[in-house]
């Protein structure tokens, strides 16, 4: 089963980082797309650069800034092949944003049944 | 039941087919007399029955031809199995309802339903919910089961902790629920506490549980007399049941063995049983809340350790302590505090707390005892 783990790290958490810390952390988070169970992922870019599109008054909106006006934002996310929602939880609890006060959300994707001949 | 759902991984199509294999056994039993080994013809004709309809359901989604549609139900003397072969899943069973990313009172629903044996009608009840409300509850649950595939197994040693602590709270949950008047609930707490104990014979914890749950229910039909709340040291010891008394006790001393470094369900327990006693050393009681507040944290803690300091003759120093606490308008710390300003005389503060309280009780009896402390004042 394929699942999304989405990463929400406390604000300001990352730029808190001394270089040194910084460059394991990032060294972490490398290490998970070396799994081979890792599907994908990536580090957004700051929320400075989002840009949100929404439908309003018959038309497409575009503004600047997040979608959700929380303080905590979507700061990346992985995509893991696990075998149950256990494994994708032992992965997420090893993502360094909840050590540093964030959290990660797992979530399983919609897998589109591919057909086998009979 | 529970072998089912290991092997289909999914509880409403174990229930089906559990359901299913009772209804041929009923049919068939009468004609060809009972099988040598009931229960393993139950799971395997459950099987087998549900492995035709998943087949027949995949093959209608493929759109191909129906496989062995008409394959003849195994007959008695294909079956040939012992019935150790069938293992016991309801640990694995207990662990699944109570993993943690449902919501704790979903956890509660599926354990009753799906080890408790009790109707959705049942629990609604109990948790004082519509039945409407605890289908969706308990549908909603086995969903999220399916969906995100939690799996059907006793943790990993090193998750066991976190997740056997998760299970013994849902456990104690339900005898919270029962400890007024749903003796059934209590019992049936009970008896899970019973089935953990047994299948989880190392872990302490799961004894001390067991001992905590004995030991209270021994005094259930001694705290409330005719609508009237009895303190512990007003009650009818004669009517206290010694049974549970001492099968708490032995669980008790069987936790103990195991490990004598206490967790909290021991602790606990230990309180109950030094309560039992026909003169109850105080102290010793208070020593043991402090342990378990130092585990715990708990303010509730804090607040019978306090009660426990004043009846081992301290009810100043007991003041102190409950003063010290943060627990809102928490009806026992108010009811507590009225009466320890009793105690030591302080009759116009023990006045207004004691009506704080009652503007804050929860139940009749309640109610009814304090009231007529406020009227002895």
């Amino acid at each position: 089963m394929k699942y999304a783990l989405l990463i929400y790290p406390k604000p300001g958490s990352e730029e808190a980082l001394g270089e040194d810390e910084y460059k394991s952390v990032s060294a972490e988070y490398l290490a998970f797309r070396e799994d081979p169970r890792c599907l994908g992922g990536a580090h957004l870019q700051p929320i400075e650069t989002a840009t949100t599109v929404r439908y309003s008054g018959g038309e497409n909106l575009i503004t600047d800034g997040p979608y959700a006006d929380t303080k905590e934002v979507l700061g990346g996310y992985f995509v893991f092949e696990a075998s149950n929602l256990d494994e994708a939880l032992e992965v997420a609890q090893r993502v360094p944003a909840v050590r540093l006060g964030g959290a990660v959300e797992v979530r399983p994707l919609v897998e589109i049944p591919v057909e086998t001949a009979h | 039941m529970a072998s089912l759902v290991g092997f289909l991984g999914d509880m409403d199509l174990a229930e089906e087919a559990a359901q299913e294999a009772f209804a041929v056994a009923a049919e068939r039993w009468p004609r060809d007399g009972l099988p040598q080994h009931p229960v393993a013809w139950l799971v395997a004709t459950g099987r087998n029955r549900t492995i035709d309809r998943v087949r027949r359901e995949r093959t209608l989604e493929g759109k191909t031809r129906l496989l062995e549609a008409d394959q003849p139900a195994a007959t008695m003397d294909e079956i040939d199995l012992d019935d150790s072969t069938i293992p016991d899943e309801r640990l694995e069973l207990i662990f699944t309802c109570c993993h943690p990313s449902l919501a704790v009172e979903a956890q509660v629903a599926l354990t009753l339903r799906a080890l408790g044996g009790l109707t959705t009608e049942e629990i609604a009840r109990a948790f004082l919910v519509s039945e409407q409300t605890m289908k969706r509850r308990l549908s909603r649950a086995k969903a999220k089961i399916k969906a995100t595939a939690i799996p059907f197994a006793v943790p990993a040693d090193r998750l066991l902790p976190d997740r056997l602590a998760a299970v013994l709270a849902v456990v104690y949950l339900i005898f919270n629920q029962g400890y007024t008047d749903r003796g059934d609930l209590a019992a049936e707490a009970i008896r899970l506490g019973r089935l953990l104990a047994e299948l989880m014979a190392d872990e302490p914890e799961a004894h001390g549980l067991l001992a905590l749950m004995l030991l209270h229910d021994s005094r259930r039909d001694t705290r409330v007399v005719d609508g009237q709340l009895v303190p512990l040291a007003e009650q009818d010891r004669s009517r206290h049941d010694q049974a549970k008394v001492k099968a708490g006790r032995a669980a008790l001393a069987r936790a103990l063995a195991l490990r004598p470094a206490a967790g909290p369900y021991v602790l606990q327990g230990a309180i109950a049983s030094l309560q039992a006693e026909e003169q109850v050393d105080w102290d010793e009681v208070a020593a043991l809340y402090e342990r378990l507040e130092r585990l715990t944290g708990s303010p509730v803690v804090a607040l019978n350790r306090a009660v426990a300091v004043a009846e081992a003759g301290a009810p100043e120093r007991a003041l102190e302590l409950v003063d010290s606490l943060e627990l809102g308008d928490y009806r026992y710390l108010h009811s507590t505090r009225a009466e320890l300003l009793r105690r030591l005389g302080r009759q116009e503060e023990a006045r207004a707390a004691f009506e704080h309280a009652l503007r804050l009780a929860a139940t009749d009896p309640e109610r009814r005892f304090l009231a007529r402390r406020l009227a002895g004042l």
